[in-house]
């Protein structure tokens, strides 16, 4: 006769709502592990899938994610003539906050190299890369634009061509994808009275100079187009990014054009290192130190549970032992019961999770170690919990019955 | 336990002292005793003499402070220790029945008896079969399926002798098993001590306040603070 079996179908009801609520808790634990693991993964999205060797910034920064940098966009030309480029493309990203249907659009928009990069190498859920250097976007899931959506974007109206999932940055913002061309068009976009305005001023500032006697004309130019007055440089770029040539080694790149002084440059792993050290970096810790009290709070409520459910039944065991049965058959109803509620609930948790985690605005990676790092935690407390309760009841005393 | 004495207890120098120092409690002083097989014996008492405490010393639950305990031609205990494997030697030779009767609450009438026989290594379906025919014999067959909660003091005090006859012990000790009962109640339960002390050759020693009963039983003792009443300890079958 197995006794543990006989005591859960007598309190089926309880059990299963005990395991429920390990099952619960567990998943709790199971969400901030998988929060924390998210949260690094989305930091380090961009980074990893951009797939560059280089990150070539303004000198001094830490950029582009740790803090602003700005380059001027034909640095990338210049990067581009180095011996051991393979290609260098201008990183241009920003988050925007708009009105879009009456509701708040908030995405981080970011600019592909066109015509190299169309966005072929991003997961695509639905629709297809871009195929017009401009007014086409690739948008993610989660900004929940469809498929064809228009969106007024400063003085353009850019169409959602293809969709991405789990493209987000690393404050979980998503991402669109644009050319690099209408990233800055978005980024710099003046409404005609700033322009105005500015053009006046440029020729109020050059009335207060002999310049302007002298070359009248030059006023025509400055009231003009920025673009057309050779004193004003180039857009401005958060990053070049660089591909290595094969056969060569990216470390020596990266020394011969960090020699320039009007820049800094770092490898993959070292910009990695700088988000994870950097912007996410607070929120990681407080994320990963709650991470490890919920731990702590559940495996004291689990052992409590645990613990309780042998006291309950102490008087039985003085019976049982009374009767004179063997130490071994007390154990296994304990124990059976234990790991019986243990399984039952990382089960319970995996199947509540993998059902509600997708549900989450960010991300929540449940990854197979940290499964087993969990089970491995539950089977530990149940232990240390089974072995108070078991010495507690290998120590009751059989005339306890009479008590 | 061996078949060659005619005694099932047999019980010398008995002392047990609770505790240490001022607060110690004498609760057995110097107690002999010894019942025969198949003999009923009341053990008779006021509060506090020290009769529970008695029987959990012949019950191997309680080691003695002093004294030695023979159980059928088999030292128990002597020396200050038992002298043999208590829980095996319980659940092979003795039986309990306490005032409540303690049945295990999540088995039914029926795996409370089968709990019982399958201890001593009888096999499931055997063991179910002997389980029936002990409850049967009791009369609470049809209440075989039934979980403890579902059954009636007297129901569950009948169980619970069911359980402590159910390996055949050579002596069955029970606390006040009838105090919870009606006296109509209590009275059948201690003459089915009697038969099954008379027809099965067990001893059974009762504990008991209820005075109307006495005349079921073969003889009675009664303990006064700890001790033996002389009359009583002298007097024969
Ligand atoms: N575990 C113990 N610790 C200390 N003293 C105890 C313990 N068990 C019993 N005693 C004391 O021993 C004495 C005898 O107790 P016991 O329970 O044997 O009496 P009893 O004759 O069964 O009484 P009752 O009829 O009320 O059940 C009492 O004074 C009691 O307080
Ligand atoms: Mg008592």
């Amino acid at each position: 006769m197995n006794l543990a079996v006989k005591d859960i179908r007598h309190g089926l009801g309880r059990f299963v709502l005990t395991a429920t609520g390990i099952g619960m808790l567990l998943m709790v634990v199971m969400g901030m592990g998988g929060i924390y693991r998210g949260l690094v993964a989305e930091a380090t999205l961009l980074v990893d899938r951009s797939g560059a060797d280089l990150w070539v910034v303004q000198s001094g920064t830490r950029g582009p994610f740790a803090e602003i940098s700005r380059l001027p966009r034909a640095i990338e030309d210049r990067v581009a003539t180095v011996p051991g480029v393979l290609s260098a493309r201008a990183f241009v990203s920003h988050t925007i906050q708009r009105e879009h249907r009456v509701r708040t659009l908030r995405m981080m928009i970011q600019g592909l190299a066109w015509p190299q990069d169309r966005g072929t190498w991003l997961p695509l859920a639905a629709g297809r890369a871009l195929r017009r250097a401009h007014y086409e976007m690739i948008a993610d899931t989660s900004s929940g634009l469809p498929l064809g959506e228009r969106v007024r974007l400063g003085k353009d109206t850019y169409t959602v061509v293809g969709l991405t999932r789990r493209m987000a940055s690393s404050s979980g913002d998503p991402m669109a994808f644009v050319t690099v061309a209408d990233a800055l068009a978005i980024q710099f976009d003046v409404p005609g009275e700033a322009i105005r305005v500015e053009r006046a001023a440029r020729r109020a500032r050059l009335e207060d100079l002999d310049l302007h006697r002298t070359q009248p004309q030059t006023a025509e130019r400055a009231a003009g187009a920025s673009s057309m007055i050779p004193a004003l440089g180039t857009e401005m770029v958060s990053a070049v990014l660089v591909n290595v040539a094969p056969g060569y080694d990216a470390g020596e790149v990266a020394t011969r054009i960090a020699a320039w002084p009007d820049v800094s440059v770092f490898a993959h792993e070292g910009q990695r290192d700088l988000l994870l050290r950097g912007s996410v970096d607070r929120a990681r810790r407080q994320i990963g130190l709650f991470t490890v009290l919920l731990v702590i709070v559940s495996a004291v409520v689990m052992a409590l549970i645990l613990y309780t459910l042998t006291l309950e039944k102490l008087h039985d065991i003085a019976m049982l032992k009374l009767m004179g049965a063997r130490n071994t058959m007390i154990l296994a109803l304990i124990l059976q019961q234990a790991v019986l509620l243990g399984a039952l609930g990382l089960c319970l948790a995996w199947a509540l999770g993998l059902w509600i985690f997708p549900y989450f605005p960010r991300r929540v990676v449940v990854v197979d170690e940290d499964l087993a790092r969990l089970a491995a935690i539950v089977l530990g407390i149940y232990f240390a919990a089974s072995v108070l309760g078991v010495r507690k009841a290998l120590a009751v005393q059989p005339n306890e019955v009479l008590a | 336990m061996s078949a060659g004495t005619a005694l099932a207890v047999e019980a010398t120098g008995l002392c047990k002292t609770f505790g240490k120092g001022h607060t110690a409690v004498e609760a057995i002083r110097d107690v002999s005793l010894t019942v025969a097989r198949g003999e009923l014996v009341a053990l008779l008492g006021p509060s506090g003499a020290g009769k529970s405490t008695l029987l959990t010393m012949l019950g191997l639950i309680v080691p003695p402070s002093r004294g030695r305990v023979v159980l059928g031609g088999t030292t128990a205990f002597h020396g200050g220790r038992f002298r043999v494997n208590v829980r095996r030697f319980r659940r092979e030779h003795l039986g309990f029945v306490f005032q409540k009767a303690n049945l295990i609450p999540f088995l039914s009438a029926l795996e409370n008896v089968q709990l019982a026989l399958e201890l001593s290594d009888v096999a499931t379906r055997r063991a179910r079969s002997r389980a029936m025919e002990l409850l049967d014999y009791l009369g609470v067959a049809e209440r075989a399926r039934h979980l403890p909660s579902k059954l009636s003091g007297g129901e569950q005090q009948r169980v619970a002798v069911a359980r402590a006859l159910a390996n055949g012990p050579n002596l069955i000790l029970a606390d006040e098993p009838t105090a919870a009962l009606d006296s109509v109640r209590g009275r059948q339960v201690m003459e089915l001590f009697r038969t099954v002390a008379h027809e099965q050759g067990s001893a059974v020693l009762v504990v008991t306040h209820d005075h109307r009963a006495l005349d079921v039983f073969d003889r009675s003792i009664e303990m006064e603070d700890g001790r033996l009443r002389p009359a009583a300890a002298v007097l024969a079958r």
